[in-house]
């Protein structure tokens, strides 16, 4: 269990998953999901490339419809939403893209602006820069607000992403591969800055990698995904400590990288 | 358990996947439209995006407008004065260029620069967009990024076209008088008198519904062309050319529509 674990409530359920089921096509890419998140908690999802990571959060905030099952976010049904509903929803969960998805016609500062902008229009501009300031400077990155994404490293790249979703202090952080491709030191300066948001933002967060060093240092629980279902899940050490079969691949892999 | 399909098994060709495909389209278009005008009409306007759409397809047409608006009038002129000159009717000349400009020539022009210039632009920006996940993004930020990027393009393509559309006429008569001056001496208000003499309010009403057509024609196929790209790079090069492509072919086919239905109400 991590230190920070205390802050979890386990009575709490923030996203509830039952029999998730997706497929594309002849491809059928979850088969069966059941997962809860609990209100503080940290759960990494882990897995191959090409498992259903990705689509599992994308379902989980609506970008992606499931041919079957349930998915419950703070009590609402996601797929039963209305436009209206998904999108105050939204405003509860925040998504941090694999690709950072900045806009790349705005400044860092446009960047972080705009959620806010667009959400809350009584906001003044002095309202504005002081929240996109506070931000920056959780994400560890003030001096980037006149700069544009093209002038910026992966790493200040993955961390604006998550500070744009943190503008709108959500409840729930959703994270795509947070350290795919960027160099250990960066990548963990990103798992202290995931730690960071969960502590200062009180967040839930569901974290998907196939990074073993980012689950361990971020994760509560950590849950192993293989061909659409999940085959184990604990905590790290209880996951980890029986090396067999895809875990025992996974663990090599990686400790041996 | 919620069951919103068979378990995701892939449905079979109602008749072969090509034809499917082929309606699908249509389909997927009309869904599209559909949503423009759902949207279009729901606040909250999108002024700010609007008015810096109209900056980039209005103001920053006129360039291009001005130049093949006064280059169409003054070749327009040199053509038509050898044939008129042989019936000893250069008289005509100011009200024929400014027939053909008004009823033809600008819509046209107008629209196939624009079609050229910003619908593949808008293509190729929303299919970069899309690619890149950055609607997404503005998805899952509670924004609403077909209000703010497709109602916001089409409705300043629709409004700045017709304005580009009557420039266009303007300059082109203005190179005809120019062209008409240095050869036949015409004074500025007479040759202006002559042109607009025979235009009827008719001809206006038809170059202003050609324009307002053309103008949502591209806006609505680009828009669409981009919001749906997919394929990465080579998605976003399909998506601009496509969009051009589709606009031109589109406003050819309206033209000779509304000028058949002009011609039987004339």
């Amino acid at each position: 269990m991590k230190e920070n674990n205390h802050q979890v409530d386990r009575n709490t359920t923030v996203i509830k998953i039952r029999e998730l089921y997706k497929s594309f096509g002849e491809k059928h890419v979850l088969q069966g999901i059941d997962l809860d998140l609990y209100k503080g908690e940290n759960v990494v999802v882990l897995g191959r490339s090409g498992t259903g990571k990705s689509v599992l959060i994308k379902i989980i905030i609506g970008l992606l419809k499931q041919d079957a099952g349930t998915v419950n976010v703070l009590g609402e049904d996601v797929d039963q939403l209305k436009d209206a509903d998904l999108r105050a929803l939204r405003l509860k969960v925040g998504f941090s893209f694999q690709s950072s998805a900045l806009y790349d016609s705005m400044t860092v500062g446009e960047n972080l602006a705009f959620p806010l902008q667009r959400n809350n229009r009584s906001f003044t501009k002095d309202q504005i820069r002081k929240t996109v300031d506070i931000v920056l400077e959780a994400i560890g990155l003030p001096d980037t607000i006149n700069q544009l994404p093209s002038e910026l490293s992966g790493g200040q790249k993955k961390r604006i992403g998550i500070g744009r979703t943190l503008i709108l202090r959500p409840e729930i952080m959703l994270y795509d591969e947070p350290t795919a491709g960027l160099d250990p030191i960066t990548s963990m300066e990103l798992n202290k800055l995931i730690i960071a948001v969960k502590e200062r933002f009180n967040t839930s967060s569901i974290i998907i990698t196939h990074d073993l060093t980012c689950a361990k240092e971020v994760g509560d629980r950590v849950a192993v995904m293989d061909e659409g279902k999940f085959i184990q899940t604990g905590t790290f050490d209880e996951v980890f400590n029986e090396k067999t079969g895809l875990i025992k691949s996974f663990y090599d892999y990686n400790f041996i990288q | 358990m919620t069951m919103n399909s068979n378990n995701g098994k892939q449905d079979k060709p109602v008749i072969t996947a090509k034809i499917d495909g082929f309606f699908l389209v249509f389909y997927n278009i009309a869904v599209f439209l559909g949503r423009f005008f759902r949207e279009a009409f729901r606040p909250p306007v999108e002024w700010g995006e609007f008015v810096r759409q109209c900056y980039q397809v209005g103001y920053k047409s006129l360039a291009l407008v001005t130049v093949t608006g006064f280059i169409t009038g003054v070749v327009f002129t040199e053509q038509s004065r050898p044939t008129l000159s042989e019936f000893g009717v250069t008289a005509w000349l100011p009200s024929l260029v400014a027939i053909a400009v008004v009823r033809a020539l600008a819509p046209l022009i107008a629209a196939l620069i624009c079609a050229g210039k910003v619908g593949s632009s808008i293509g190729a920006e929303l299919g970069s967009m899309k690619v890149t996940e950055q609607i997404d993004a503005m998805e899952v930020s509670a924004i609403n990024p077909f209000r703010y990027l497709v109602v916001t393009r089409v409705t300043a393509m629709t409004i700045c076209l017709p304005l580009l559309m009557f420039y266009n006429a303007l300059i082109g008569c203005l190179g005809s008088y120019i062209d008409v001056h240095a050869h036949e001496q015409t004074s500025l208000v007479s040759f202006f008198d002559n042109a607009f003499a025979q235009i009827t309010f008719l001809d206006y009403t038809t170059a202003l519904t050609k324009a307002i057509l053309y103008g949502f024609t591209i806006g609505i196929v680009s828009c669409y062309q981009g919001w749906n790209a997919s394929q990465g790079t080579m998605g976003v090069g399909k998506a601009a050319n496509v969009s051009v492509i589709v606009s031109m072919f589109l406003i050819f086919i309206e033209e000779v529509i509304i000028v058949h239905v002009f011609n039987s109400i004339r």
